[in-house]
């Protein structure tokens, strides 16, 4: 690793303060950006710890919303009675973390804002991975694990566990900067950049995240992740749903894929299908065709749009008290 | 060494978690790092490095004091500097698990903590459980169900089977799943490892705990 400075906040002002400076980035769980600095695919100047920043780190449920600090460890987050009787898909989302050591060091930040697996990427070729000749490598090359829904040149894949869940809940982040404290969708946290140097996320210098909230009464949510090994992988596939109404009906549904976009992927068209009634499997059947019908595979992920219609179709059952 | 009197001492604290903080923040910057503090003052949180920072925290019961750099990690102070070197350097990417340590109780890998975020806590690696003559009931277990084999991995497979009965006593299925895919072992002696943690229809479980 190459040498760098550190510095230790106690409070979320002057965290924002040395976050302003360039060079500095967050240092979260670390659990990925050590391997960044490692092998050197990321450099920083500073590293600006949250682990003793107050307030970061609390969990709440009251009055039908969900808070969770954004350093809060996935463990926690796990352990936490309230929060994971409120969001039941809170668990399957959280223990598709890779390790028992992971969710004891990873945060919800951290998996929100943790940098795309691209291979192209982690071995310094940028996230967008073009050539000399300003070609795409990814589609010429190895993609059998990148996006169905790539925009523009961004062809990696969203990697949060959390985030597909989030959004389908309609979850909000609380991000503070220079300029005071800002609300967001937690999809709006996201972007698909389209030049090199550009970041995946929609945070500006000096900006933290330091907080989601989600409103969780009366909502049915579920997680379903298509996965080649059990442990210590990313899944292939991962979709997310929250459905209100009264059971069996449904009045509005959201569906998101993840592991599908460089972003969380908001099947709109496939939530309206799946919405204004009863879910019926025909139904079902039906959104998850639609989740997928606007894919782009690549040459050698083809068998991902098959992946993102399954996920679709057991997260909407599980959702909905159906046999997957 | 003065502390509070540079103005400083808040930030320094930081790296304190319940620990005498008077006493401890005095050790974590040397003196030659008062221009950096100087000028981090208005900020509130001073920036040490990128040269050594001297922390303090308790390795295995013992409090140890050293100078690291920030970069270092967890992994190689314990081993490097503190020639701890129960746990082992094998991907140092966080996936296999050879370098498992307590921080605080908690199963972490070593490789992916840099050691200034552990100044202040207590770290248990395999030493710290017991030793050769006076083992402790997990190591005692994988002797006798011969769950090792080269022992590359063994010290971070203890580590993480103390963490995982810690949570769960008598552990399911999916416990044991959860607790312990954070390990490989190349050797293949998860048969062994799986009757040291118990389980259902698996010897040993009584032999732990």
């Amino acid at each position: 690793m190459r040498p760098f400075s550190y510095a230790a906040p106690t409070t979320i002002e002057q965290a924002v303060s040395l976050l302003e400076v360039e060079g500095s980035e967050v240092l979260a769980g670390g659990t990925d950006l050590l391997s960044l600095l490692k092998d050197d695919v990321e450099r920083v100047e500073r590293l600006v710890s949250l682990r003793g920043v107050e307030g970061l780190s609390d969990i709440d449920v009251s009055g039908g919303r969900l808070r969770i600090g954004a350093m809060t460890t996935l463990q926690d987050l796990r352990d936490h009675a309230g929060a994971t009787e409120a969001v039941p898909a809170l668990v399957t989302a959280i223990d598709g973390v890779a390790s028992a050591q992971l969710r004891s060091m990873g945060t919800v930040g951290g998996d929100l804002l943790q940098r795309p697996r691209c291979w192209y990427y982690r071995r310094g070729y940028g996230l967008l991975a073009l050539g000399r000749d300003g070609r795409s490598m990814v589609t010429d090359g190895d993609n059998r694990y990148h996006a169905i829904f790539p925009e523009g040149q961004a062809r990696f894949v969203s990697p949060s566990s959390l985030a597909p869940l989030l959004v389908a809940l309609g979850a909000e982040a609380t991000v503070r900067g220079p300029d005071g404290e800002r609300q967001v969708p937690v999809e709006a946290l996201y972007r698909a950049p389209q030049g090199e140097g550009e970041r995946e996320n929609t945070l500006g210098r000096g900006e933290l995240l330091v907080e989601i909230t989600a409103a969780v009464g009366g909502v049915r949510s579920a997680v379903y992740e298509v996965r080649q090994r059990r442990s210590l992988d990313w899944p292939l596939m991962a979709a997310a749903v929250s459905l209100t109404g009264e059971a069996p009906r449904v009045d509005q549904a959201r569906i998101v894929l993840g592991h599908a976009a460089p972003i969380p992927y908001v099947a709109v068209a496939a939530g309206e299908v799946a919405a204004g009634g009863e879910l019926t499997p025909a139904r079902i059947e039906e959104a998850a065709e639609k989740a997928a019908s606007d894919a782009r595979p690549m040459s050698g992920n083809r068998y991902k749009v098959q992946l993102a219609r399954t996920a679709t179709r057991r997260a909407l059952g599980l959702a909905a008290g159906m046999e997957a | 060494m003065s502390d509070d009197a540079k103005g400083s001492g808040l930030s320094r604290r930081s790296f304190l978690r319940g620990g005498a903080a008077g006493a401890l923040a005095a050790s974590l910057l040397p003196e030659d790092a008062a221009a950096a503090v100087a000028e981090n003052d208005a900020e509130g949180a001073p920036t040490v490095g990128p040269g050594a920072v001297e922390i303090e925290l308790e390795v295995n019961g013992v409090a140890r004091r050293l100078e690291v750099e920030p970069r270092v990690t967890l992994l190689d102070g314990l081993r490097d500097r503190l020639d701890v070197t129960g746990p082992k350097r094998v991907c140092d990417r966080g996936t296999c698990g050879a370098c498992t340590v307590l921080e605080d109780g908690r199963p972490v890998y070593a490789c992916c903590r840099l050691m200034i975020e552990s100044a202040g806590r207590s770290i248990t690696t395999v030493e710290g459980l017991g030793s050769p003559d006076a083992m402790h009931d997990v190591q005692q277990a994988f002797v006798e169900n011969d769950a090792q084999q080269c022992g590359y991995c063994t010290p971070g497979f203890v580590v993480a089977t103390v963490a995982l009965l810690a949570r769960s006593p008598a552990p399911t299925e999916q416990d044991i799943e959860a607790g312990l895919g954070g390990n490989f072992c190349r050797c293949g002696t998860y048969k062994g490892i799986r009757a040291v943690v118990g389980g259902p229809g698996e010897p040993g479980g009584d032999s732990v705990g």
